[in-house]
């Protein structure tokens, strides 16, 4: 089961003279296909362990590893769906999945199975129809799509995923979420999202591992969510385990650990 | 009353029909023709205007024998050969001034694309690199500050052949501004972009292709349109002192043989040329950073 290990890593940031630790002592372990939601109040550093897991930043004690081995490097192997879709605006949808694809899969397939792959993950987020299009002419949710179908695009080990849908509408965040989730279903793979949004974590998590507020910000509990998939939205809204899971993240994060905004 | 209308409508449908059709098409023609007007009144017109009320006080100005320059009629009395055919060939030395700025523009194409070339290349690793940026910086900050002309002697001494030390003098003239924006378009590369390539892992090469060019882009072309700029400057002044074939030696020796008119003329084919040459560089600037700026 231990697919991904997270051992005792801690994070400081060096500047203007002084050491802010960020993270704490963050130990988890992450099996196989697991769907994992991390949540916390804003600047709980939520991005910065994510970010170390990606690779995009050093730890600054302990260690990460991933099938064993030590990650300490940004890798397709970690795609990263990042807040603000960071497509590149100058080329167009197929040319965005392109870059990750030939880059992956430049020496190991052939240039008509990569078109072929292309195609495949961009219809995976239901975009094949928007392919010869740029970024700055779809939506923002058909951005974030295109963001995921790039991220699947490199066959990750894990699919790391920061916020995607924070900046979107509530509806257009519905329709991402069953995507996801429907995504997840057919590919089984492991999948760490990072998310403010109670009910997207509770909806999407296996588990749900919830931050205090930093700075020094560690894990303060995680909570199994014990309900069988497929899940669908309506039918949970009255589903007990849904409802319990729901009030036991609420109570985490504004009963004991309230965010408190004056202390800096 | 609609339903009235309903049902009266099915009769004589054929006939309004036919007009409806045709109506259009017949609107349409005075419409494109009315917008062409108004182009041509709102763009076209100011220039012209201007143009002529600045030749009519230019002519009334400089005619009469005790003005030292010459009025537009006289520019067009002395020089009519210069202006009605730019590409004559009646000698060596006595040839259109269209060929003339061929010349010129041959030795800025070389002088500038060597620019282009290395300025973007030394632009981006000092974008890259904050500690290279610190050391060359200030350098290149008194550097652009030298006028081109300054350059040449240097350059002839170094060359000891008037052509080359041309186009290094437009090289080096055109260089800064290039250096300058890219860099300044490197380091505005957004993070999120520095991360999607460390993810990919694409190497310095591939990063500076798909990455660094296409995000620095409108920089870079702004650089570009500038030092292309300074280039036609240079190559004039240049050629003032070098000698040989280009639009720039022509005004000299127009000078020198007290052609003044045809320097006139000459003044014209620069300034509609480098003109030209700013467009051209703005505009293929525009086509290749198309979806960058957005």
């Amino acid at each position: 089961m231990k697919y991904l290990q997270i051992d005792r890593v801690c994070k400081s940031f060096t500047g203007k003279g002084r050491v802010t630790e960020v993270l704490s002592d963050i130990r988890l372990t992450i099996g196989k296909g697991e769907f994992v939601s991390i949540i916390g109040h804003s600047g709980c550093g939520k991005s910065t362990l994510l970010n170390l897991i990606a690779g995009l930043t050093e730890v600054t004690t302990g260690g990460i590893k991933l099938e064993g081995h030590e990650v300490n490097a940004p890798g397709p192997d970690r795609a990263v769906v990042f807040q603000n879709h960071s497509l590149l605006p100058w080329l167009t949808v197929y040319d965005n999945v392109k870059l990750a694809v030939t880059k992956v899969f430049g020496s190991s397939k052939s240039k008509a199975e990569r078109h072929d792959w292309i195609m495949q993950t961009l219809d995976l987020v239901q975009m094949t129809h928007a392919a010869g299009l740029r970024p700055g002419e779809i939506s923002g949710g058909m951005r974030q799509r295109v963001g995921i179908a790039r991220a699947l695009a490199m066959e990750p080990k894990i699919l790391l995923l920061d916020e995607p849908f924070g900046a979107l509408d509530a509806l257009t965040r519905a329709h991402l979420q069953d995507a996801v989730m429907d995504i997840h279903a057919r590919l089984g793979n492991t999948m760490i999202m990072i998310t403010h949004d109670v009910d997207e974590a509770v909806l999407l998590a296996d588990r749900i591992v919830m931050m205090t507020n930093g700075p020094a910000a560690t894990i303060g509990e995680v909570l199994p969510v014990a309900i069988p998939r497929p899940r669908d939205r309506i039918a949970l809204a009255s589903n007990p385990d849904y409802v319990r899971a729901r009030e036991a993240v609420l109570r985490f994060l504004y009963e004991r650990h309230r965010f408190v905004e004056a202390a800096e | 009353m609609s339903v009235t209308a309903l049902k009266t409508t099915p009769g004589p449908a054929p006939k309004p029909a036919a007009q409806v059709m045709s109506l259009p098409v017949t609107a349409k023609r005075p419409q494109r023709l009315a917008l062409v007007g108004r182009f041509a009144a709102e763009r076209i017109a100011p220039p012209v205007v201007v143009l002529i009320v600045l030749l009519l006080i230019w002519q009334v100005s400089f005619s009469g024998g005790t003005s030292g320059l010459p009025a537009p009629t006289d520019v067009w009395d002395q020089s009519r050969d210069l202006i009605v055919d730019p590409f004559f060939v009646y000698g060596t030395q006595d040839i259109g001034l269209g060929w003339r700025v061929l010349t010129s523009l041959e030795r800025v194409a070389y002088g500038f694309g060597l620019a282009a070339v290395v300025g973007v290349l030394v632009g981006a690793i000092l974008g890259q690199s904050a500690l290279m940026m610190r050391g060359f910086d200030p350098i290149f900050q008194v550097l652009r500050t030298v006028p081109p002309l300054a350059w040449l002697p240097i350059s002839l001494a170094a060359f000891m052949d008037s052509r080359p030390s041309a186009i290094f003098v437009i090289f080096i003239t055109a260089i800064w501004p290039i250096i300058i924006n890219t860099a300044a378009g490197v380091r505005a590369i957004p993070q999120d972009y520095r991360n999607v390539a460390a993810v990919l892992r694409l190497n310095q090469i591939e990063f500076f292709w798909k990455i660094m060019v296409p995000s620095a882009a409108p920089y870079i072309f702004s650089g570009l349109r500038i030092g292309v700029g300074l280039s036609w400057l240079a190559i004039v002044a240049a050629e003032m002192l070098t000698g040989g074939v280009g639009i720039g030696f022509f005004i000299w020796d127009a000078w020198n043989s007290s052609r003044l008119t045809d320097i006139i003329v000459a003044l014209v084919y620069i300034g509609v040329t480098g003109f030209v040459l700013d467009r051209l560089v703005g505009w293929i600037g525009r086509v290749v950073s198309r979806g960058t700026t957005e």
